[in-house]
């Protein structure tokens, strides 16, 4: 056998989005699309084993889903089915609309818009619910099936089923435009894109709820999803930002598991755990994002994590560049949650008393982080009967178990000092 | 080419001023213009209120005729544009500025084809 059929379905997975999305544009419709890739998947697996693998496999599966779509859609369209007819008066507008851009291009080389760029501003259209949207690039861009995408945000595979389908025929019967927005609408349009694929990241590495701490596999799509992004928008800083804060991030992936599968916090990593790969390539975008000096709120938590990872240990940790550069996150999102996230940064700079006296100010009851950092001041400062409740609301607001884990052992030493 | 229904929804906020009520007629009649030299207009109009209506239905194989709008609801439809436009951005742009000129909320619904 030339070609086990892992290789192959990890070659489809690599292709699915570019070649959905090349798909889409041609024939005008996202059902044709995934079904005709899932044809030259099932013809793949039988022909490959034996030929081995022909020379560029994303254009192999490309060219045999267009030609079986068009075979199927003739059929159909023969037996007077009005929307094959439709599908395929579409493609031969497509066709020609390329011809048409091929000859205005020549001589002239432009940046070419990829198809999956369409496709997951498509997917992240603002008509469209965040939980659609979230799905919906998944499915579309990352090529998960439906039943890994449901077991990933935990809900019912018929709920996710229905999800994806209302989705794709609101695009299509509200026509959803496939293309990239133009420069007025795109900062906006842009943020929904990075929000959509730092919401995958988080869900796979705060994972809201179940056992394990963290879905590996939501934590890769979005990285994967991200390196996309900043291979096709290189001048957008905020594509870069993203990228490099999921790199960061992930690079203490293996020291944020202790080996019981509770968390460990950043002070008590193994800090030789941590993917130096990662970091330097984090690192070396954050400073390409510095350069260009267009801060948002992606660049500048991906600096606060790379001045993380140049600690040694965390007592070294630069407190003080990233307690400032907390202070221009908020002014560019002032959320209550980035102010929580600068009081734990004021604490380390000017003691836990100042911390405490800033995360007093907000209102975040049950949100289970800000009790969490509540309770560790107020442990820091001498005040471990008060930390108690504290620690049991944060444990009232989470449902991960990994962290329910850490907390209870918080509570249990807090109680123990207050005797 | 997809039709979309752009619908007007009343809701329980405070009636506007007779001045600011002047001013949304003109801001309407403008944006009507601009509607249809965009070639984008097929047909709207403003309705009486819901207590002005009437709905008939079938009960028991009977027809019957009943006084009052079909839900009693806070929001009610209060009129609509209806447009034709190359996509949901286009469309979302004339109901952009249909709420802006109507002062309510207007909800984008397309129409099935053929």
């Amino acid at each position: 056998m030339l070609v086990s059929a892992d290789e192959i379905e990890c070659h489809f997975r690599r292709e699915y989005g570019r070649c959905v999305a090349t798909l889409v544009r041609f024939f005008g419709d996202i059902d044709i699309a995934e079904e005709a890739v899932q044809e030259a998947f099932t013809i793949a697996v039988d022909r490959w084993p034996a030929t081995g693998l022909p020379p560029n496999p994303g254009a192999w599966i490309t060219v045999t889903a267009k030609n079986r779509a068009i075979d199927q859609l003739r059929r159909e369209a023969s037996r007077e089915d009005r929307h094959a007819q439709a599908a395929l008066m579409y493609a031969r507008d497509a066709q020609d609309e390329n011809r048409d851009a091929r000859d205005e291009d020549e001589g002239q080389v432009g940046p070419v818009q990829d198809d999956r760029l369409r496709l997951i501003f498509t997917c992240c259209h603002p008509a469209l619910a965040r939980t659609a949207q979230v799905a919906l690039t998944l499915r579309l861009l990352g090529g998960l099936q439906t039943p890994e995408i449901a077991r990933a945000f935990l809900v019912p595979e018929a709920t996710m089923a229905q999800r994806i389908v209302r989705a794709k025929r609101k695009i299509k019967a509200a026509a959803i435009p496939y293309r990239v927005p133009g420069d007025a609408e795109l900062p906006d349009r842009l943020q929904a894109v990075l929000s959509v694929v730092y919401l995958i990241f988080n869900e796979g590495y705060v994972a809201s709820d179940g056992g394990a701490l963290v879905r590996d596999d939501l934590c890769a799509e979005a990285i994967r999803l991200a390196r996309v992004l900043a291979e096709l928008m290189p001048d957008e800083p905020e594509v870069l930002g993203l990228l490099a804060l999921l790199l960061l991030t992930q690079s203490r992936r293996a020291a944020r598991i202790g080996p019981d599968g509770s968390l460990v916090l950043l002070p008590d990593q193994d800090r030789s755990l941590w993917d130096h790969a990662l970091i330097a390539e984090g690192q070396d975008l954050v400073r390409a994002c510095l350069r260009r000096n267009m801060p948002g709120q992606y660049q500048i938590q991906a600096a606060i994590n790379a001045v993380h990872s140049d600690a040694s240990d965390a007592a070294r940790t630069d407190w003080g560049q990233i307690l400032r550069l907390y202070d221009q996150l908020l002014a560019c999102s002032p959320t209550q949650v980035v102010a929580l996230n600068r009081a734990v940064a004021l604490a380390e700079v000017d003691g836990p008393r100042a911390g405490l006296a800033a995360v007093d100010k907000l209102d975040l009851t049950g949100y289970h982080p800000y009790h969490a950092a509540r309770a560790d001041l107020l442990v820091r400062l001498g005040r471990p009967g008060a930390a108690v409740p504290e620690y049991e609301a944060a444990l009232a607001a989470t449902s991960n178990a990994a962290e329910r884990r850490f907390l209870e052992q918080r509570k249990l030493t807090a109680a123990r000092q207050a005797g | 080419m997809t039709q979309y229904l752009l619908a007007v929804h009343h809701d329980d906020q405070p009636p506007l001023s007779p001045e600011d009520m002047q001013q949304s007629f003109k801001d309407v009649e403008a944006l009507n213009s601009e509607i249809q030299a965009a070639g984008a207009w097929v047909f709207a109009g403003g309705l009486h209120p819901p207590s002005t209506a009437t709905v008939v239905r079938v009960t028991d194989g009977a027809v019957v005729t009943i006084d009052g709008p079909f839900a009693e609801t806070k929001e009610q439809l209060g009129g609509f544009w209806i447009i034709q436009a190359a996509d949901l951005d286009a469309a979302l742009d004339w109901a952009a500025k249909a709420t802006v000129a109507c002062r309510l909320p207007v909800e984008v619904r397309p129409f099935q084809e053929g």
